[in-house]
């Protein structure tokens, strides 16, 4: 029986300045069908589901909505055509009641006295709701007291009162358990029943063969081919999302198996996102952390360098046994860490260059331990703009007034100002144009040859394959698989990233 | 690098043509004052607008501080009022000798400002509750402790010489600046010298641009949020001793709404209450355009009410026109 898709997506095009972020884009949902989206990091899902919620505007290409075209300026006209997405970041007011979040923004006025809300009315309505899906919460309860996957079903309950004819699942299952997720899967069902469009976008591979009925790829703002999922195994998969060319390898001609190790962790554990992670990083070594977007890694980095606290687990310096209870504890063992998202956690934007550089060596520029010493501050901070290439007019110059590749420079100097020697670079090149990509890449390479000892967590493949010596990969928080470099292949990272227990 | 200077060269601009507002607004409430009454540009006058804005504006030096680092200090104008109280119980009450009852002041004003860090850093209470909690702490203290009836210094007068003696007058006689506005001076440069020259001043605008990445650096943010309420204390205690001295008594009742007024100068001088940014040049600039509009609107007969009126006025145009500055800019 062919069936009227209940969306198509054709031609998409959409370029944000620098980047082509989708290149003529295909997607087809049929009523009545769950259809996964799956693709590595980047590889444009999700600017394809902002496309059809009416958040970005397509540059090219056409929507077709129940067999006519339809134009999606804002999110609003979304919902009206019966377009909903439920995040992986919930959108609740955990202090409100389910029904109260279920109806906010129209809430049912007392007959009569339309200043008051009717909250049992709402009530009322909200019960009949979650019993046709049969999620078993009682609308009275305030939402933060609900656990994450029941705050789930909530947010599909709202979107479904708005009349739904078109459900986005952004990685749904990420944050549940394996009973939460087949309570979901059984919701989901339910709704695929009543003939709702159900797009689900994961990482979860494994899980498609459950709950999918197709499978559409996407690489590099691709579309790369839709498969029935009884067609669709997962070395198929993996082997559409990652299929692309791989840079040449940069020389890695050390032999670092000689090497000391310079940092060990033993048995880190903290919840679901750290389960007894250890590792080792040799002197002279860049040390891969792969895997997907939630795999733990930055949690990882974090806690090694004191940023979080763990609940259990050992962190070894040179063979010596250190406690890390702050930064400034990783700091003194020459650990630093250089934050994937660098306006956030690495930067003070308002603030010059040299001010960011001299932050953690402050105590190495004060006269009488109190007085700045400006100028020696300046000639160190000079000599590391040099070296690095950094290109600012002058020290005074604002930090947000640099590009991405220069603000990553700054971070880097002011560590190696510090003398710290271990570094652990989250995600080096994120929102670094191509050009000072490769200028990245040299530096990281001048800063092992130095002795520098260098854990790199990546999300883009190639970056891992070209820059690392050894590539560990995580999966939910654990370590599932140490590669060596002359072994790694995409193929095989990918499969030790979806490796779930 | 072409692009790149063009940036800076705007950027400098832009800072100067901010200064320049800043103080063009000054002298232009001076030059309409002037214009308006033949009594607002003497000697006796201006030297009555400086004095009016010493006290005020030590409150304001040392909220600076706190203000940078994205905080707020309510508790400065009580804690003045019990700074003076305390050096009015030390002097008159103990009659110990003037210069210990002056330090006790500062102190009790730094101890205030100790326990506001403290609370806020350690035990992660929001600087705005913390110190409005103090603000009712130190008044209600200050009211106890003198039982609610102004303390008097008439049995020490070198108390008074503190505030209102002219060391400047002696040396340069007819030139009768008294010794408060001296020593707002040395303040107000100290704190500048603080703020843009020691490793204080450097945390103290990291820890407001950005508190995490601070902490992320290897900062103990939590200890040098203390030192900062803490140095906001000093200067505190400093401005209630000088009112005191002022006075010639300590008016328990008095310090009300001047956390306020500090503030509003703060304000008016470009600091950002959201952190990160700021000067003491501008809080002094701020400081003296609150009492320099105060004075005038006074000699033109304008009533008191109205006077606050239009010290309201001031404030929110002052920031809406930095506010105007800042969209255009970005």
């Amino acid at each position: 029986m062919q069936r009227d898709p209940l969306v198509l997506m054709e031609g998409i095009d959409k370029s944000f300045p620098g980047v082509r972020a989708l290149q003529n884009c295909r997607f087809e949902l049929l009523p009545g069908e769950i259809h996964a989206l799956v693709g590595e990091n980047g590889a444009g899902k999700s600017t394809l589901v902002k496309i059809l919620t009416g958040v970005f505007q397509k540059d090219a290409g056409r929507i077709i909505y129940k067999g006519k075209e339809v134009k999606i300026p804002n999110p609003r006209v979304a919902q009206e055509l019966g377009i909903s997405i439920v995040h992986q970041e919930l959108n609740l007011m955990p202090h409100l009641t389910v029904a109260q979040n279920i109806f906010i923004g129209r809430e049912f006025r007392r007959k009569g006295f339309p200043v008051f809300l009717d909250e049992e009315e709402m009530n009322r309505r909200a019960q009949e709701l979650l019993n046709t899906l049969h999620m078993p919460i009682d609308p009275r309860t305030k939402v933060r007291d609900l656990t994450v996957a029941k705050q789930q079903m909530v947010e599909i309950a709202k979107a479904l009162s708005f009349n739904v004819e078109v459900l986005i699942m952004d990685e749904p299952t990420a944050t549940l358990s394996e009973a939460e997720v087949e309570e979901l899967f059984r919701v989901l069902r339910k709704l695929k029943e009543k003939g709702i469009g159900i797009i689900y976008i994961s990482h979860r591979l494994e899980e498609l063969h459950h709950i999918a009925d197709r499978v559409t790829v996407m690489r590099d703002g691709q579309y790369v081919g839709t498969l029935d999922i009884r067609e669709a195994t997962i070395d198929k998969i993996i082997s559409m999302m990652v299929g692309r060319n791989v840079y040449v390898a940069a020389s890695k001609t050390r032999d670092e198996r000689s090497s000391e190790v310079v940092l060990e962790v033993k048995h880190l554990n903290r919840g679901r996102e750290i389960r007894d992670v250890s590792f080792q990083l040799r002197k002279g070594e860049i040390l891969g952390l792969a895997g997907l977007v939630g795999a733990g890694r930055t949690e990882v980095a974090r806690a090694i360098f004191g940023a979080d606290p763990v609940e259990s687990g050992e962190i070894y310096v040179r063979g010596r046994r250190v406690v890390i209870k702050s930064p400034a504890d990783a700091i003194r063992h020459g650990i630093a860490y250089l934050s994937e998202d660098r306006r956030r956690y690495g930067l003070m934007l308002g603030l010059d260059v040299e001010s960011n550089m001299v932050l953690p060596s402050m105590k190495d520029f004060l006269s009488f331990s109190f007085f700045v010493n400006r100028k020696k501050a300046q000639e160190q901070c000079e000599e590391y703009v040099r070296k690095l290439r950094i290109k600012t007019p002058t020290l005074a110059q604002k930090v947000k007034n640099l590009s991405g590749g220069n603000q990553q420079k700054v971070i880097l100097a002011k560590w190696l100002m510090k003398n710290c020697d271990i570094l652990i670079f989250d995600e080096p090149t994120r929102g670094i144009d191509v050009g000072a990509k490769s200028e990245i890449y040299r530096l990281l390479n001048e800063l092992v040859e130095e002795g520098k000892s260098i854990i790199m967590i990546s999300s883009e493949l190639p970056e891992i394959l070209r820059m690392s010596h050894r590539i560990l990969v995580m999966c939910e928080g654990r370590i599932t698989g140490e590669i060596d470099a002359s072994e790694a292949t995409e193929e095989l990272i990918m499969k030790y990233a979806t490796m779930r227990n | 690098m072409g692009m790149e200077t063009t940036y800076q060269a705007r950027y400098t601009r832009r800072e100067a043509l901010r200064q320049f507002l800043m103080f063009g607004s000054l002298l232009l409430l001076f030059l309409f004052f002037s214009l308006s009454s033949p009594y607002f540009f003497t000697f006796g006058n201006i030297v009555s607008i400086m004095l009016a804005t010493c006290v005020n504006g030590m409150l304001a030096l040392g909220v600076t501080f706190v203000i940078i680092t994205g905080g707020i200090d309510l508790s400065i104008g009580t804690v003045m009022t019990l700074s003076a109280v305390m050096s009015g119980v030390f002097i008159t009450y103990w009659r110990l000798p003037v210069f210990l009852g002056v330090l006790g002041g500062i102190a009790t004003g730094m101890l205030c400002g100790f326990v506001n860090g403290t609370v806020i850093s350690r035990m992660k209470l929001p600087p705005f509750i913390a110190t409005l909690g103090m603000m009712m702490i130190a008044r209600g203290l200050a009211l106890v402790i003198s039982r609610t009836t102004p303390i008097y210094f008439t049995h020490a007068p070198s108390f008074s010489r503190i505030a209102m003696g002219s060391v400047i007058g002696r040396v340069f006689p007819g030139f009768d600046v008294p010794n408060a506005v001296l020593i707002f001076i040395l303040s107000a440069v100290l704190a500048s010298i603080l703020l843009t020259r020691t490793v204080v001043g450097r945390y103290d605008f990291a820890i407001g641009s950005n508190e995490e990445a601070a902490r992320l650096s290897g900062l103990d943010v939590d200890r040098w949020k203390t030192i900062i309420y803490t140095l906001c204390g000093i200067f505190v205690g400093m401005g209630g001793v000088m009112m005191a001295s002022r006075l010639n008594s300590a008016q328990p009742a008095l310090g009300q709404g001047y956390e306020l007024e500090a503030i509003a100068a703060v304000v008016i001088g470009g600091t950002s209450l959201s952190g990160g940014e700021g000067s003491i040049v501008g809080t002094i600039v701020g400081a003296f355009i609150m009492s320099t509009l105060t004075n005038g609107l006074r000699i033109l007969a304008v009533p008191q009410e109205w006077q606050i009126v239009a010290s309201g006025i001031i404030v929110i145009g002052a920031v809406y026109l930095d506010i105007i500055r800042r969209r255009q800019t970005s």
